[in-house]
């Protein structure tokens, strides 16, 4: 190897050092990615993909494709605007479509997803696949009219052929309690239909009362936490804690054994004369038992960020304050909440967040105006079967809970979050 | 010691063969509780019994039973092998093609006086909803349970005291879902019972049975569970409830609650067996379909609880409680005495307006 | 915060309806859980002070809903699905987030809060979502009622709490030690065993606390992703409380709390014996 005869600096084996520090960069860089990799592919495949599948289906149309193939395809030369039925070709096609799925067992799953458009579909799907399946020749558009004069309405016809793409908004609109109208315009659910706005509007409301209400409480108790002596505070602090560490099931049950009409605060009013026997009060199975259940399980999530903030802030701060003239109360609201506003914005989003997506202290204790959007959810995709929408109102949700989240990391920033 | 190593290997071999049951492990949805145990007593055990080889598992998922095949069914992967469900569920899942057709007179067994099965079972039941997937194993009821010691004087006997809070004041306790619910208030305001339906397909129908309901709504809880409305009534939360009959019996007769039952439009439905698609134990679980639906032990499911055999022939078999030794022939809803006017569930009206109804009926409770 | 001497009649009377204050929110935290205490030694299956047991009389109480926890299979199932399902979702979700912790609080690391925010995202999802996901996900490759399934949920929600402590035990490690390890000649695997991992040891402990804490306490995702076999003791109280309300929930709840009692104490052992050896005097 020719000596270099430059004035670049080199290591021992004649590589340039600048060239040879980048080497080493990179190869850290990819130790410390190395470290990463297996978590982040394991909560890839275990945690992001599954959301993201399961959000899918939010758009995701495939049904009339696949169950109607020839339909779907034939469907797509019909103009709805010039001819009030598709022609002959389109009813052939769908003969075959509603034969073969008969013969398959899946002309119910068509059924069911166009009668979340339109009720009756289901049972003119079922009728249509007994009556089709006895058809063996033209005239198609006749015969099918024949089985049911529905075939025959033009707004059947409009629904099929709006449907039958491979996406659909038709999720998203019912999750707003909204439509497409059979001319393809977004309108308004007529008004008993509408819920799912309100259902967002109530969690979002009663997750903000939660949120005041634990900022209410935990403020005060944090302060104190926090100008106490150590020893004082490490055992008060046990009694945030013992809450934070037991079971959310633990504690509905507890207040579901407090609050219920033959409960013990029921029992105690009635001993000590406020009510009557007959005047027992309804505390559970409503908002109000939700409330006071969830501050309860997520006060410790508001206290813990304020005293950390709180722990923070020098006592002569106050008492600088003080000497300067400041009355003790606008030297707390002056000049020491504004100290604590970073652990405000913590906790208040923290308790948001958490507040917005629970689900098993409404399920228990919610009744009938006490549940939140993930008790839908969860009905949607265990009980109605309506998967699509579950995802749609899923996505929603989550979208809300991303922002906060970005708004979160801002304030406090993700590296930053603390436990316990 | 010994737990930890087995426990480990079970984790070890369901990660290597994750779907791929034992063959001898049969599992078998249904509804848990009373309802499962008179199961086990009459189906499962004697056929374990039987057939040492076999271990039938009981999986309690109620209603998510078909959210749960529809999804093992979607995957392509089916880990159950016989599910329990209502009629109304059986026709969703026959139309979407996630149960095996069945072939009534060769899967199932012939009366013992050789009638074919096809004829044996009650008329309709195997073909409800115009499907052929589902086995009708019981007819049960909705019906309404009240607390003796609630009301001094007369007590509830019809529907329409159901609604009458002047003369029953108290809380009441109904499902959390519109059926049964809408044609009751319809019935209760006094539209003849053959016309429920095709007034319920109005607007105007579907709102004069809520403000029949809003006329209670105040004072009802909402059970979504068979145990809870029971349970309500024995803890004095409420003082008429509608609830499964057999739940109701439970807790009059063995529990000795104070607590009577109101027949007068009890709401009919059936429950039986339906086998998912792509199931890997098709032919044990046909022989154990042939078994646990013959007459004999439909006849005997009615020993533990007061829901009637779908067979004519299992009819006459019903005698008394295994336990208690009270005649089992007066509980059951399918009795003369009790059943003088039934609500019958129309399930292709259901299909049709399930969804529609549910936002209606939600949007309604969240008013 | 001690009132200080020249405090005005108004402050000194403030001061103290502040402490009552602060006393009212302590017995709202405190309180439910140790109601339940007394009520699961009811005699009779109520969740409500019976008069005999306000009266003291020993026949007001009871010991057979504890009975009935440890003798009924089912809830013996759930004891040992739980912990089976806890204690291998902690291993994974420690062992995974350590790793991930100790490439993240690499100054080299690049797009290290785009990947902190990601792999945190458990812990902010909200379980309903998660739950479903994996509900129809896990059904389709094949681990949906299974163990395994439901430990690999379990893991996946039980990360963020590992990385988060053990990142923050990170902050305040000396990162030039391993380095002088190496320079005295220990190699790679030593220099982690012998020096980084005893100083990150108490964050490694309490992150897998609340790992454990996470899985043994979740019931949502079971709900969706397990089955029968699967039933663990959230299940079981959880579909309790919604069926047959007994008062063995409230028995099996006390015995809940001893739990999180003893949790609680180990980590507040671990933070000082953390705080001890990284220097940091008692704040």
């Amino acid at each position: 190897m020719p000596t270099p005869t430059d004035d670049v600096m080199r290591t021992a084996d004649g590589t340039p050092l600048k060239i040879s520090l980048q080497r080493a960069l990179v190869r850290s860089r990819l130790r410390a990615l190395l470290l990463v990799l297996p978590l982040l592919a394991f909560v890839l495949v275990f945690f992001l993909f599954p959301i993201g599948h399961m959000l899918f289906r939010s758009v995701d149309n495939r049904i009339v494709g696949s169950v109607l193939p020839r339909t779907a395809v034939a469907i797509q030369d019909w103009d709805p605007d010039r001819a009030k039925l598709p022609d002959e070709a389109v009813f052939e096609a769908l003969v075959r479509d509603i034969q073969a799925a008969f013969k398959d067992r899946t002309l119910g799953r068509v059924g069911r997803r166009l009668n979340y458009e339109k009720p009756g579909m289901s049972s003119l799907f079922r009728k249509s696949g007994r009556g089709a399946a006895r058809i063996t020749g033209a005239p198609y558009r006749d015969r099918m009219i024949a089985i049911d004069k529905r075939w025959g309405d033009s707004s059947t016809w409009r629904l099929i052929h709006r449907e039958s793409g491979a996406l659909t908004s038709a999720y998203f609109l019912a999750a707003a309690d909204l439509k497409l109208s059979e001319r393809g315009a977004i309108v308004r659910q007529p008004e008993p239909r509408r819920i799912y706005l309100t259902l967002f509007y109530r969690t979002l409301w009663m997750s903000g009362l939660i949120t005041v209400l634990c900022l209410l409480l935990g403020y005060p108790v944090s302060y104190l936490l926090a100008t106490l002596p150590l020893r004082i505070s490490n055992l008060l602090m046990i009694l945030v804690l013992l809450p934070f560490w037991t079971s959310l099931l633990v504690r509905t049950t507890a207040w579901i054994a407090l609050l219920q009409t033959e409960g013990v605060l029921n029992d105690i009013m009635v001993f000590a004369g406020l009510l009557s026997e007959d005047g027992r009060l309804q505390m559970i199975h409503n908002k109000f038992g939700t409330v006071v259940a969830m501050v309860h399980i997520l006060l410790p999530f508001m206290i813990l960020p304020l005293y950390s903030v709180m722990k923070t802030i020098p006592p002569s701060l106050m008492r600088a304050a003080r000497s300067l003239g400041a009355t003790p109360f606008t030297a707390f609201v002056r000049v020491y909440m504004p100290n604590t506003v970073a652990g405000v914005g913590a906790g208040c989003i923290m308790v948001f967040i958490l507040s917005i997506g629970y689900y098993i202290t409404p399920a228990l204790v919610g009744g009938r105006t006490g549940t939140f959007i993930s008790n839908f959810i969860a009905l949607h995709v265990g009980e109605t079967l309506n998967w699509g929408l579950a995802a749609a109102l899923g996505a929603l949700l989550l979208g809300l809970v991303l922002a906060l989240y970005l708004i979160y990391d801002r304030i406090v920033g993700v590296d930053n979050m603390k436990l316990g | 010691m010994k737990r930890v190593w087995s426990s480990l290997a079970m984790v070890a071999a369901l990660a290597l063969a994750a779907g791929s049951a034992q063959a001898q492990n049969l599992n078998v949805v249904s509804w848990g509780g009373a309802y499962t145990a008179s199961q086990q007593q009459a189906y499962h055990d004697p056929y374990m019994a039987a057939n040492p080889g076999v271990k039938i598992v009981n999986h309690d998922l109620g209603s998510g039973a078909l959210a749960k095949l529809r999804a093992e069914v979607e995957s392509g992967k089916v880990t159950l092998d016989l599910i329990d469900m209502t009629a109304a569920d059986a026709i969703i899942a026959c139309d979407e093609g996630l149960v095996e057709p069945i072939e009534p007179d060769t899967w199932l067994a012939a009366a013992p006086d050789g009638t074919p099965a096809s004829k044996d079972f009650f008329a309709g039941t195997l073909t409800v909803g115009g499907t052929n997937c589902f086995i009708p194993q019981i007819v049960y009821s909705t019906t309404f349970g009240y607390r003796t010691d609630a009301f001094k004087g007369k007590q509830p006997s019809s529907l329409l005291d159901v609604f009458d809070l002047k003369a029953f004041p108290g809380k009441r306790a109904l499902e959390k879902r519109p059926n049964n619910n809408m044609e009751w208030a319809l019935i209760a305001d006094g539209v003849p019972a053959k016309d429920v339906y095709k007034m319920l397909s109005t607007d105007e129908g579907v709102a004069r049975a809520f403000a029949k309901l809003d006329t209670i709504k105040d004072q009802v809880i909402w059970w979504t569970k068979g145990a809870q409305p029971p349970q309500l009534l024995a803890d004095g939360e409420v003082v008429i409830a509608s609830a499964y009959n057999g739940r109701l019996f439970s807790a009059i007769v063995e529990k000795k609650q104070p607590i009577a039952i109101v027949w007068d439009w009890q709401a009919f439905d059936l429950d039986g067996w339906v086998v998912p698609k792509g199931g890997k134990n098709l032919a044990a679980v046909k022989k154990y379909v042939r078994f646990a639906t013959d007459t004999q032990r439909l006849a005997d499911q009615a020993k533990y609880i007061s829901y009637g055999p779908a067979r004519h022939s299992s009819a006459g078999l019903v005698g008394k409680h295994a336990k208690l030794g009270v005649d089992m022939k007066p509980h059951m809803p399918t009795s003369p005495e009790n059943s003088k006017t039934v609500l019958i569930s129309d399930y292709v009206w259901w299909a049709d307006h399930q969804a529609e109804l549910n936002d209606k009926f939600n949007a309604w409770l969240a008013k | 915060m001690p009132l200080p001497i020249y405090a005005s009649p108004l402050e000194r009377a403030w001061h103290y309806t502040y402490r009552v204050i602060c006393a009212v929110i302590f017995v709202f935290l405190i309180g439910p859980i140790f109601v339940i205490i007394p009520l699961s030694f009811n005699e009779l299956p109520y969740f409500t002070f019976t008069p005999e047991m306000l009266s003291l009389d020993p026949a007001g109480y009871s010991t057979k809903w504890y009975r009935e926890f440890f003798t009924e299979a089912s809830w013996q199932d759930a004891v040992w699905n739980s912990l089976v399902i806890a204690v291998f979702a902690t291993l994974i979700s420690t062992v995974l987030g350590t790793l991930a912790a100790l490439g993240l609080s690499r100054s080299e690391m690049p797009f290290k809060t785009a990947f902190m925010a990601l792999l945190i995202s458990p812990m902010i999802v909200p379980l309903i979502i998660s739950a479903t996901g994996m509900y129809f996900f896990y059904a389709l490759i094949g681990i949906s009622s299974t163990h395994l399934g439901v430990i690999l949920a379990h893991a996946a929600l039980g990360t963020p709490f590992v990385l988060i402590t053990v990142t923050a035990t990170l902050a305040g490690f000396d990162h030039s030690l391993p380095q002088v390890a190496a320079t005295l000649g220990a190699n790679p695997v030593q220099t982690f065993f012998k020096v980084t991992m005893p100083l990150i040891l108490p964050g490694v402990v309490s992150g897998a606390l609340f790992a454990f804490i996470t899985s043994f306490d979740e019931v949502v995702v079971v709900l969706f992703v397990g089955s029968v076999e699967q039933r663990t003791i959230p299940w079981k109280m959880f579909s309790g409380i919604r069926e047959e309300i007994r008062p063995t929930i409230l028995a099996v709840a006390t015995l809940l709390v001893c739990v999180s009692i003893l949790l609680l104490t180990t980590l507040e052992l671990l933070r000082r014996r953390g705080e001890r050896l990284r220097g940091v005097r008692a704040s």
